[in-house]
């Protein structure tokens, strides 16, 4: 198969994948257990004319496949409604709230490469020893770790009883260290079992050895074809990674009572807040099928092989 | 399929592990801490000191002490009991859960394995599909919005944790296929059913039960994680999830009204992943899996 192809399916395939999303997203109005019409209207009073103009206003009496339609060219011109409680257009809303999750995510992500690529090479090639058994039952037991337990028993260390960190809130970078701490350890682990199983597959490689038989210091086996093999599982769990920031970072607000996205969402859900909770759905799914599509672009770049055709 | 959607972690390094030191040790401690926990959620109304929904707002928030070991929360409910009282409540929807998943992706897994075809093309296409969904951002709306409660969250967990079993099961069923025994098998004219749950089934044993236990994790984490959002429960429910909400405000005045369920999911989740790992091992176990 060459590129342009590979290229063409994947595209094809996360542009289907954002329409499933967003038929699912818009579905959740009518699943809302009061009709969508109480779950539009909020705390307005309902009389009559409110209930007409929302019913107009949503076009809730054409069938359910105008409706969408309808709803779906608004959001493509970048229009997903008005937050039903905040009575703002939800992007607004939104954006107000979208540095501190970036911060956060941003953050842990940097966090989880520092963490991960490192100590899962360094298993990897200290393979058996005691750095290895050790280093591999912490990513075996970090990987369960939920992040709001871990954040709370964080919290509850470090800025309650030792009061180095701040116990709430949004600011400076400091007050984003927990959180991010709290969000990175699991992904580090999936990082960690990752590199660690492509630096063992790399060092059994025929090349490796004959460069280290060639005499070649350790530093340069390791360093010009180990690394640079080695650094594709991260690549491999990217699509993972962003999903488990995402849904982490909601739980993890919530822990640290950051004021981002995630806990704009359960606040909406609490609320019931459908137009708001469609969009976070939205662009939370987008983010997922985006970066899994930069994955397999930027496979295409670095791995000759995927570019060859060949079974990566 | 792309590289990105083949790999997945879990699949790759099994059997490739260092024996750690002192597993058995571990092995034991994560066995000891499962049966304290699995007593405590048959026993817990038993032993309960105190009624766990008994409220004393004069007394509020104070650490432990004598009547209430573990101190009580702001409305002067007794923690040590509400712990115990949630102790059920969180073992046993993901124990279900972990049967649904495994159940439905065992089955699957070995019928996308061993007979190839449409079938598997299908699955795989659907757990594509499910893969790219944030799986608990689905579930957090899905049951924050429909209020469908446990039934839901339960269904909907089983369906979003089966495409990782139906991979693993999948491409260990696709690698047996072509064994000498398999072969055998249809040879002597054994029909397909029997082949593979008679046969292929016992040798995939050791990945079926890590599955099942790492099921449990996710799904504990799962659900424990919604009520901690205070999504789908009644405020006021024992629940070690939501304790973990009401209680973080009272960090200062007793911890462990929150530090405690925060423990108690921990080490629940760490010591099934270890019995998971260590099942895993030791049954598979001079199996002789390709280095």
């Amino acid at each position: 198969m060459n590129a342009a192809l590979l290229i063409a399916r994947r595209l094809v395939s996360a542009v289907v994948l954002l329409g499933v999303m967003s038929v699912l997203t818009y579905g959740l109005l009518s699943l809302s257990p009061d009709g969508p019409v109480q779950a539009l209207l909020g705390n307005r009073p309902s009389t009559p004319e409110t209930v007409a103009a929302i019913r107009a206003q949503y076009r809730l009496d054409e069938p359910f496949p105008v409706r969408y339609w309808h709803w779906l060219s608004d959001v493509l011109s970048g229009d997903f409604g008005s937050s039903v409680f905040a009575k703002q257009p939800v992007l607004t809303v939104i954006a107000e709230r979208l540095p501190v999750t970036a911060t956060l995510a941003g953050y842990a992500m940097v966090l989880t490469l520092l963490l991960g690529i490192p100590a899962g090479m360094a298993a990897g090639l200290r393979r058996g020893k005691l750095l290895d058994q050790g280093v591999t039952l912490v990513a075996l037991v970090a990987l369960s770790f939920p992040p709001f337990a871990l954040g709370l028993l964080l919290l509850y260390g470090f800025a309650v009883e030792l009061g180095w960190f701040p116990t709430y809130g949004g600011g400076d970078l400091w007050h984003y260290t927990l959180p991010a701490i709290a969000l990175s350890l699991g992904q580090a682990a999936v990082l960690i079992r990752q590199t660690r199983a492509a630096t063992l597959d790399v060092g059994a490689q025929d090349y490796v050895t004959f460069a280290r038989a060639r005499g070649l210091g350790r530093m340069r086996t390791w360093g010009s074809y180990s690394l640079r093999n080695a650094a594709l599982p991260v690549l491999t769990v990217a699509g993972l990674l962003a999903a488990a920031n995402l849904t982490g970072a909601v739980f993890v607000e919530q822990t640290f009572s950051l004021p981002g996205l995630g806990s704009l969402l359960v606040q909406a859900v609490n609320q019931k807040d459908i137009p708001l909770i469609q969009a976070l759905v939205l662009l939370g799914g987008a983010v997922v099928i985006g970066v899994n599509l930069l994955v397999d672009l930027i496979y295409l770049v670095v791995d000759p092989r995927v570019r060859h055709g060949a079974p990566a | 399929m792309s590289a990105a959607t083949t790999t997945r972690p879990g699949v790759r390094e099994h059997g490739r592990r260092p024996r750690i030191a002192g597993g058995r040790v571990l092995t034991t401690t994560a066995l000891s801490a499962l049966a304290l926990i699995v007593l405590a959620a048959i026993l817990g109304d038993w032993a309960a000191p105190h009624d766990p929904a008994l409220q004393n707002v004069e007394l509020g928030p104070t650490g432990p002490s004598a009547t209430h070991l573990l101190g009580t929360d702001d409305l002067g409910r007794d923690v040590l009991s509400r712990l115990l009282a949630g102790t059920r409540t969180a073992l046993v929807a993901p124990v279900l859960i972990a049967l649904g998943t495994t159940l439905l992706g065992t089955t699957l897994g070995l019928l996308a394995g061993y007979h190839r075809g449409w079938p598997d093309a299908v699955l795989m296409r659907l757990s594509d599909l499910l893969y790219a969904l944030p799986g608990l951002l689905v579930l957090i709306v899905l049951v924050g919005v429909a209020g469908g409660g446990t039934t839901i969250a339960v269904l909907a967990l089983i369906v979003l944790n089966a495409p990782s079993d139906i991979r693993i099961i999948r491409s260990l069923a696709l690698g047996q296929r072509e064994l000498a025994y398999v072969d055998a098998a249809r040879t002597l004219g054994l029909p397909d059913r029997r082949i593979v749950f008679r046969h292929l089934l016992p040798n995939l044993a050791p990945t079926v039960t890590a599955n099942l236990l790492l099921s449990f994790v996710s799904a504990l984490v799962a659900l424990t994680g919604l009520s901690f959002l205070g999504i789908g429960l009644p405020a006021g429910t024992p629940d070690w999830g939501l304790m973990i909400q009401e209680n973080r405000t009272l960090l200062d005045l007793n911890p462990w009204a929150a530090v405690a369920p925060a423990l108690l999911i921990m080490i629940t989740a760490i010591a099934a992943t270890l019995l998971g790992d260590s099942i895993f091992e030791r049954l598979d176990a001079g199996k002789g899996v390709p280095e």
